[in-house]
């Protein structure tokens, strides 16, 4: 069984390797034709007479080479046109984003031609090495208790060298993905296939990531369901949040793509969904008719009524782990990574402040949103509306939930976003926190303070602090995950909805001491 | 300035007894010392540093920012001499410290029973952090160990050898496991466990003779009772553990295993206390034992020790007696108690889910059939409800009724108290009907 699991990781590090391979892999040219039709008109005129002379028909060795030459193009005559102040030329999309399709549709050689021989070495392998090495765990280990052993003699779980790797590695793949999707081209060539198969269209980077996205849940949602099988709550929310993550964030909005209906991933709630107000959605939500309106109905009540409701009968967790995609990949790929959050009073702190920031700053963003769409202004308070939006999709929307919300995963734990960043979990921890059933109960005066709880918390809550005076656990950020109950070796801590009676116990009682009870009396 | 109470042991009992001085009285001033780490540890925790669950670090209940924001004066340094004339204490490396009131909170050491062979390298207890690192060393790249002595410190080491491949015998005293607390049926149940799921390699039955090394002073085998040779790198010895008083005993401190104390915790020298694992009772609560070695007992004794020298007027009042253990994988609470051997007025029930590794011990009175006490492995019960039942006397037949209020296994988890009460009305011929879970019951659970 072990070595079953050997060969699981070297398949699983050999995809991995001819999956970065792939991104050197062809050559790049592009006929005078197909430039043709993938330029708009406004594009055509600025760019075509350059890129005939620089760009058609020649030979470029690399995706970098020749997303470097379109981008270098493309900004050079931006320049020109912003100080001959024509401003109505000026091209406003990124230089990036711009050069995509063009460095897509010249892509040469043989992932263009093979892509589903390139599937299944790349990703494929991946996630079949994957698998191989999780399986035999429900051999190796007979019985059904939560194994933790040697998590930190491990290098990739303790921010050893491999976990460094792989935050680096992770911290790249978001940057690549964000900024310079050009330079991935082959990855979103290879998943082609699929993307035609399900909405009908090529794939964009977008797709390439909800993809991978899933993928990972699936495999490591498994790795989730064996290391967790004693345990029936981890097993039910585990198998909610893969399923979430597959059908409603993968696959019905690329069917909705396919049936011409606006893209719409139903269990997406406003604030985490940042743009759900912005003009584009709202307009192309209002323009598709009575489907689009029960969208924008939807995503309202979804924020306005299910949230505090739900929120109100099972706390915080029936969105965070058992729904959202965040969520779901910090419970899957980020299960491994869950003992290296912070359990610092500081970090607690500095976790407050910055939530609470953003939930503020996605709030004010939003506002600014519904001014300008309804005013028809373009400024607020003299700010520009379309640069609020760009800095919270830029700071929060990419750098904090992609680069540092997964890329840290490795090295400061997995809920990083969900922590300290996601404005959603800011709303619903103050529900949580104030009007709730939810709680987790601690059992008496069985707690031996190992610290268990604490070190496997996610949310960085020190768990074994409350548990060890007899306190129940009420906290805004408690996600109810359900491991600190799980590894729990004295079975202390219980995630139960009860009666908001006796939930808070400012004065809790350690049950075991006959004179406590005799004190509380004399009070 | 207060005055100066100094506690010697920095482990549970001492360093609750010093947080609820502080609770209780900004005045004081507290001093705790301890030699074997700078900040109070989890000693419970040991093992899983041992098996990589955790660091060190996360053994720490408090932060080290803790002590001095709550006026807690810690000295990392061992106490070599008390002084009871003088009120005074002479430290290893530091200078002398003088008190008002001294709280000896020194906590127990490992047995050691004179074994030949008991002192060669690789063979050695588990109390402290020192212990954990010498076993660090001792456990490098072995392959065969054998573990003496059938309790929780002796099944806590085999889990953490086994954790690391290493092939365990672990010979036990008496004809089951935990014999001298367990009864055989949850002895053998666990022995089962140990020996089907783990390959633990039991012996019963057995002791140790004695211990056979090499040249150079490494262990090579242990000889047992029965005459039979087992080849092994290292030997663990947890055969109990006794209160360390070796301090205490060149003084006019009144010890006889541990340092004699009353209900109050006072030691013949008037203003001299000890609680925890090193202290002894001269008149034991009644049930109880006289010297009680676990983490709860230590914490309960330090806080009633800070209310009384803050001049409440309490003493040693615990509660129905509860514990907890894990053998490997299998949870293991009780409440109440329950004899390893039934007491002629009591009546027993167990039911046993070998599949699922669960068992259930329930010990009752015969004629009045009041609850006395359960063990229950596999089944997280609920500390609170239990407390309550026991406190009031319940009827074993009003706990099965409303066994659903004391579950406290994870949500979703299987109700088996329908399968153990139909067992049980079988048995005893009775027609107990389970109860649906109540909120109102379980939080209030004098009420009814
Ligand atoms: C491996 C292991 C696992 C355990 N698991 C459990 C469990 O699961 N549940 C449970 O209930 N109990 C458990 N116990 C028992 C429990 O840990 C003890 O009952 C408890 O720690 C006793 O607390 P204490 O404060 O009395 O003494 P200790 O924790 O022993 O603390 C006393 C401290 O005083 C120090 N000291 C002693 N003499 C001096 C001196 N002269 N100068 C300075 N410092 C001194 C010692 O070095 C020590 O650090 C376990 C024990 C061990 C060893
Ligand atoms: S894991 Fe359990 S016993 Fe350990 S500190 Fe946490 S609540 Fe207490
Ligand atoms: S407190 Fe427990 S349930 Fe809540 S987030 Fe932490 S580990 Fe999960």
């Amino acid at each position: 069984m072990k070595h079953l699991k050997t060969i699981g990781l070297v398949l699983f590090l050999l995809g991995l390797i001819t999956f970065v391979s792939s991104l050197f892999v062809g050559s790049f040219s592009i006929k005078q034709s197909e430039l043709n039709t993938l330029l708009n008109e406004n594009e055509k005129q600025n760019l075509l007479e350059s890129f005939q002379t620089e760009i058609a028909d020649k030979n470029f060795a690399s995706a970098f080479e020749f997303t470097n030459k379109i981008t270098s193009v493309f900004s050079a005559k931006n320049e020109e046109l912003k100080t001959l102040q024509q401003w109505d030329k000026v091209m406003w999309n990124s230089p990036q984003e711009f050069a995509l399709p063009i460095v897509k549709s010249a892509a040469q050689g043989s992932i263009k031609n093979n892509k589903t021989f390139w599937l299944l070495i790349t990703i494929g392998l991946c996630c079949f090495g994957g698998l191989i090495f999780i399986l035999p765990d429900l051999n190796l280990y007979k019985t059904k208790g939560v194994k933790n052993e040697n998590v930190f003699k491990s290098s990739i779980k303790s921010q050893g060298i491999v976990g460094i790797i792989t935050g680096a590695f992770l911290i790249s793949f978001y940057i690549l993905l964000y900024w310079f999707p050009s330079y991935i081209v082959s990855w979103v060539l290879i998943v082609d296939p699929i993307s035609e198969l399900l909405s009908g269209n090529p794939a964009s980077q977008w797709f390439l990531y909800g993809l991978l996205y899933t993928l990972i849940m699936l495999v490591m949602g498994i790795r989730m369901l064996i290391k967790y099988r004693g345990n029936k709550y981890q097993i039910f929310r585990t198998i909610s949040v893969m399923f979430f993550q597959t059908a409603f964030a993968f696959l019905i909005p690329e069917i909705l793509v396919r049936l011409n209906q606006p893209y719409m991933d139903f269990k997406n709630i406003w604030p985490l969904d940042y743009d759900f107000f912005f003009q584009w959605n709202l307009d192309q939500l209002i323009a598709s008719g009575g489907i689009g309106i029960f969208m924008l109905v939807w995503g309202i009540l979804l924020f306005a009524i299910a949230v505090p409701v739900f929120t109100y009968f099972y706390g915080k967790r029936w969105y965070c782990s058992w729904v959202c995609g965040c969520g779901g990949l910090a419970e899957t790929m980020g299960d491994p990574f869950r003992q290296l959050s912070n359990k610092t009073l500081k970090a607690w702190k500095i976790e407050r402040i910055s939530i609470h920031s953003v939930l503020v700053f996605a709030v004010l963003m939003t506002i600014a949103t519904l001014y300008s769409y309804f005013s028809g202004e373009y400024q607020i308070l003299g700010v520009e509306t379309s640069s609020i939006q760009k800095t919270y999709g830029f700071l929060i929307g990419s750098a904090f939930a992609g680069v540092v919300g997964t890329g840290f995963y490795p090295l400061m734990g997995n809920r990083m976003w969900c922590r300290f960043g996601c404005p959603l979990a800011g709303y619903i921890g103050i529900i949580q926190k104030f009007k709730s059933k939810f709680r987790i109960t601690t059992n008496g005066g069985q707690c031996i303070s190992c610290g268990n709880c604490s070190t496997y918390c996610e949310m960085g809550i020190d768990v074994r602090w409350y548990a060890q005076r007899g306190q129940n656990i009420v906290r805004s950020s408690c996600v109810g995950c359900g491991v600190c109950s799980a590894v729990c070796p004295r079975g202390v801590l219980k995630l139960e909805n009860g009666s908001e009676i006796k939930r808070v116990n400012d004065n809790p009682i350690l049950i075991g001491d006959k004179n406590i009870q005799v004190i509380h009396e004399t009070f | 300035m207060g005055e100066h109470i100094v506690i010697i042991g920095n482990g549970i009992a001492g360093i609750t007894c010093a947080r609820y001085l502080r609770k209780l009285n900004h005045q004081t001033q507290i001093t705790v010392v301890g030699g074997e780490t700078e900040h109070f540890f989890s000693r419970t925790a040991l093992m899983y540093v041992y098996m990589g669950h955790m660091k060190f670090e996360h053994t720490k209940p408090y932060e080290d920012w803790f002590w001095k924001k709550n006026n807690i004066n810690l000295v990392f340094d061992w106490v070599t001499k008390i002084d009871t004339e003088s009120n005074q204490l002479a430290l290893k490396n530091s200078t002398k410290l003088n008190y008002d009131k001294l709280v000896l909170a020194t906590g127990s050491k490992p047995n050691k029973f004179g074994w030949p062979g008991e002192n060669l390298h690789g063979v050695q207890g588990l109390y402290s952090v020192q212990d954990l690192e010498l076993m660090e060393k001792n456990t490098a790249n072995i392959k065969k160990a054998v573990v003496v002595g059938g309790g929780l410190i002796g099944v806590e080491m085999a889990e953490m050898l086994h954790s690391r491949g290493i092939k365990v015998d672990y010979l036990i005293r008496e004809d089951n496991f935990w014999g001298n607390v367990l009864p055989k049926v949850d002895g053998d149940f666990i022995a089962n466990h140990l020996k089907n799921d783990h390959e633990i390699n039991l012996h019963f039955n057995t002791e140790l003779e004695f211990i056979g090394g090499d040249s150079k002073q490494n262990v090579t085998s242990v000889f047992t009772s029965h005459g039979n040779e087992i080849k092994c790198d290292f030997v663990g010895l947890t055969v109990g553990v006794s209160p360390n008083i070796e301090l205490v005993k060149q003084t006019k401190i009144e010890t006889k295993l541990g340092v004699l104390v009353n209900k109050k915790f006072e030691t013949n020298i008037e203003n001299i206390y000890a609680i925890g694992d090193c202290a002894e009772f001269t008149n034991p609560v009644k049930g109880r034992k006289p010297i009680e070695q676990v983490w709860y007992t230590g914490r309960i004794m330090g806080e009633t020790l800070a209310k009384i020298l803050c001049g409440k007027n309490v003493e040693y009042n615990p509660g129905p007696w509860f514990n907890s253990a894990k053998f490997f994988d299998i949870e293991y609470q009780t409440y109440g108690v329950v004899p390893n051997k039934l007491e002629p007025n009591q009546n027993e029930f167990i039911w046993k889910d070998e599949k699922n590794r669960r068992l259930i011990h329930l010990v009752f009175e015969q004629e009045t059939e009041k609850f006395l006490g359960i063990n229950s492995f596999g089944i997280r019960l609920r500390h609170e409800i239990f407390d309550a039942w026991l406190t009031k006397g319940k009827t074993i037949n009003y706990c099965l009724a409303h066994f659903e209020d004391a579950n406290f296994d994870p949500e979703f988890y299987k109700a088996f108290s329908y399968d153990f009460v139909d067992a049980f009305n079988k048995k005893f011929g009775k027609s107990i009907k389970v109860k649906r879970k109540s909120w109102l019951r379980i939080l209030n659970p004098l009420a009814s």
